[in-house]
């Protein structure tokens, strides 16, 4: 499935890149929006991108992903960015409004789990997350550490990366569960939130994508079931496949992407754009 | 003479147009809001509505929680804005020497001009790690955050506005009052702000709007968790807030969906709110005024 995706987008690329007069492919301004996870790399991009189009401006913002989708809906951005797939529903509204939502993976991440370093949990699995995120564990003792409350920290609704937990991690990958986060999870507005909160609360469990997480939060290793062994989240063991919370990063556009925007994806695609993946701690989508 | 005529005319029209419009645009937003959001009462059944639960993208949409999250905060905010702000106001309207006034009145001000951004920050930074080691509580971001620091914005509100009232109150009531012998205190608690009434009403209303409406800085400290407030000891958990949660939401949504108009709706529960707030004050203010008319008379 994922290679018949991939063989129809090049074909689309190749099929639209002939039809292109060469000047609309070198000026102009690009608008591209969405999550917050990638924000950092499409800003790194754009600015990498002036080196090789001087003409073009990339313009971008953040916001979350659900943010990005929408304006792609509302027509008002050429590029969103997302951190999870855009929902059934969202492209049966982008089809309705006369949008037809075209999907690039652009990297990949993984969402480190991240405690206080004095905390000395060090490694939970992805039942335990589930537990304590829906509410039934509610003390680190019941895990093997203080006797200390669990603050659970959350990234809001409009995150890619809540969507993503939800589904991966309280749900475990079951499209049936219908687990929710408990009530008394913290929704904070941005990455950074979450950051600064862990970093000084001893209470505070949360969650960021890799790419956010600095030195001065303790990563904890995840193991996919009980049985299984705990792996701390790395290039390589998203790359291996091994670490268990990872995922795709994705760039839509409103149709097939023509002009200065095909030409923008093709060089992200490319591997000088893909180095810089790499330098922000995410992962290449093509290695 | 006639040119006079006609460029007084010209004036008190457009005078008139500017009040009028006024209270067009209120009407206009108001209608707006009712446009975009009544659809929701229509999509999602009342009992919905009532759910203990908002967790919109599994269309959840139970208001309570917002709703007892904005209550929440604003009475802690009010509790400490209004006797803070009042009595800083009488302090430097009534007891502070003028050449004191003259410095602290404008410092003030310059409060009332800070960014909430601002504020939130380092709401986030100092104020709530400071509250979670001082109250022993499992996390600073709490309502109790959101109120202090909403009580910190409206604090210059409410003294600017209540010192300009209580300084309007004509000198020469206070010197009969002090030649019947009255102390400091009799002064301004019998005679100034009973004279100064729907100023300092008018004060403590904008208050309370503002900690109302606030966004940013609630959005930042609160910890956004949706729960429903279940006595004083919620005062120190995390809220969400109405504010907040439009702020948090609205950027994500598309045009039109149930979620959409479950935003608006909020809106509209909002709007409703300070206007309660406002004609509740504007009614005693009103009354105090045809009172005091007629002992005046």
């Amino acid at each position: 499935m994922k290679t018949f995706l991939a063989v129809t987008l090049l074909l689309g690329l190749l099929l639209a890149s002939c039809s292109t007069p060469s000047s609309q492919r070198t000026t102009g301004t690009i608008v591209n929006k969405g999550s917050d996870t990638i924000v950092n790399l499409a800003l790194a991009w754009a600015e990498a991108y002036k080196g090789v189009e001087p003409q073009v401006d990339i313009a971008v913002t953040g916001g979350g992903s659900g943010t990005g989708i929408a304006a792609l809906i509302n027509g008002t951005v050429d590029v969103a960015n997302a951190s999870r797939q855009i929902k059934p529903v969202e492209r049966e509204e982008a089809v309705a409004n006369g949008v037809e939502p075209v999907e690039f993976v652009i990297a990949r991440d993984a969402i480190a789990i991240i405690v206080h370093h004095s905390n000395p949990i060090d490694e939970l699995s992805i039942d335990q997350l589930s537990d304590i995120y829906s509410g039934k564990i509610s003390n680190w003792s019941e895990l093997g550490g203080d006797d200390r409350p669990i603050v659970k920290l959350s990234r809001e609704t409009n995150s890619g990366t809540h969507v993503y937990f939800l589904e991966q991690v309280l749900r475990k990958g079951d499209k049936e569960d219908l687990t929710l986060f408990s009530p008394d999870t913290l929704l904070l507005p941005s990455s950074e939130g979450i950051m600064s909160e862990v970093r000084d609360n001893p209470n505070a469990l949360g969650y960021d994508g890799l790419g956010y997480v600095t030195d001065d939060v303790k990563v904890v290793a995840v193991a996919a079931d009980q049985s299984g062994f705990y792996v701390l989240p790395s290039i390589e063991t998203v790359n291996n496949a091994k670490y268990p919370i990872s995922r795709d990063l994705y760039m839509y556009t409103a149709g097939e992407p023509t002009g200065r925007i095909l030409a923008y994806l093709e060089w992200i695609l490319h591997a000088d754009a893909q180095t810089i993946v790499s330098d922000l701690g995410f992962v290449p989508a093509t290695p | 003479m006639r040119n006079m005529a006609k460029s007084e005319l010209i004036v008190t029209r457009l005078i008139k147009i500017v009040g009028y419009s006024a209270i067009l645009f209120v009407a206009l937003i108001f209608l707006f809001l009712l446009l975009e959001g009544a659809p929701a009462l229509v999509e999602i059944p009342l009992q919905d509505l009532l759910d203990t639960r908002w967790y919109p993208i599994e269309g959840r949409f139970g208001l309570l929680p917002l709703i007892g999250g904005t209550v929440l905060v604003t009475i802690g905010a009010a509790m400490i804005a209004l006797p803070l702000g009042l009595s800083t106001a009488i302090y430097i309207a009534e007891v502070a020497p003028r050449t004191l006034r003259e410095v602290l009145k404008p410092v003030v001000e310059v409060l009332a001009g800070l960014p909430s951004v601002m504020l939130g920050f380092l709401g986030i930074v100092v104020l709530a790690p400071f509250i979670r080691q001082t109250f022993d509580l499992p996390t600073g971001l709490s309502a109790f955050t959101g109120a202090i620091l909403l009580g910190a914005m409206a604090i210059p509100t409410v003294v600017s506005v209540a010192e300009d009232a209580l300084d309007a109150v004509p000198s020469t009531y206070r010197e009969a009052a002090r030649a019947l012998g009255a102390t400091d205190w009799q002064i301004i608690w019998r005679v100034t702000l009973p004279a100064a009434r729907s100023g300092v009403l008018t004060a403590v209303m904008l208050g309370i709007g503002r900690v109302i409406g606030e966004t940013m800085a609630v959005m930042m400290v609160t910890g956004n968790a949706p729960v429903i407030p279940n006595g004083l000891a919620s005062l120190f958990r995390p809220a969400r807030t109405m504010t907040a949660t439009i702020a948090a939401e609205m950027g994500e949504v598309a045009n039109g969906s149930v979620h959409y108009h479950a935003l608006f709706l909020i809106g509209i529960v909002l709007f409703t709110f300070s206007l309660i707030v406002n004609l509740s004050v504007s009614g005693v203010v009103f009354r105090r005024r045809t009172r005091a008319e007629r002992i005046l008379s």
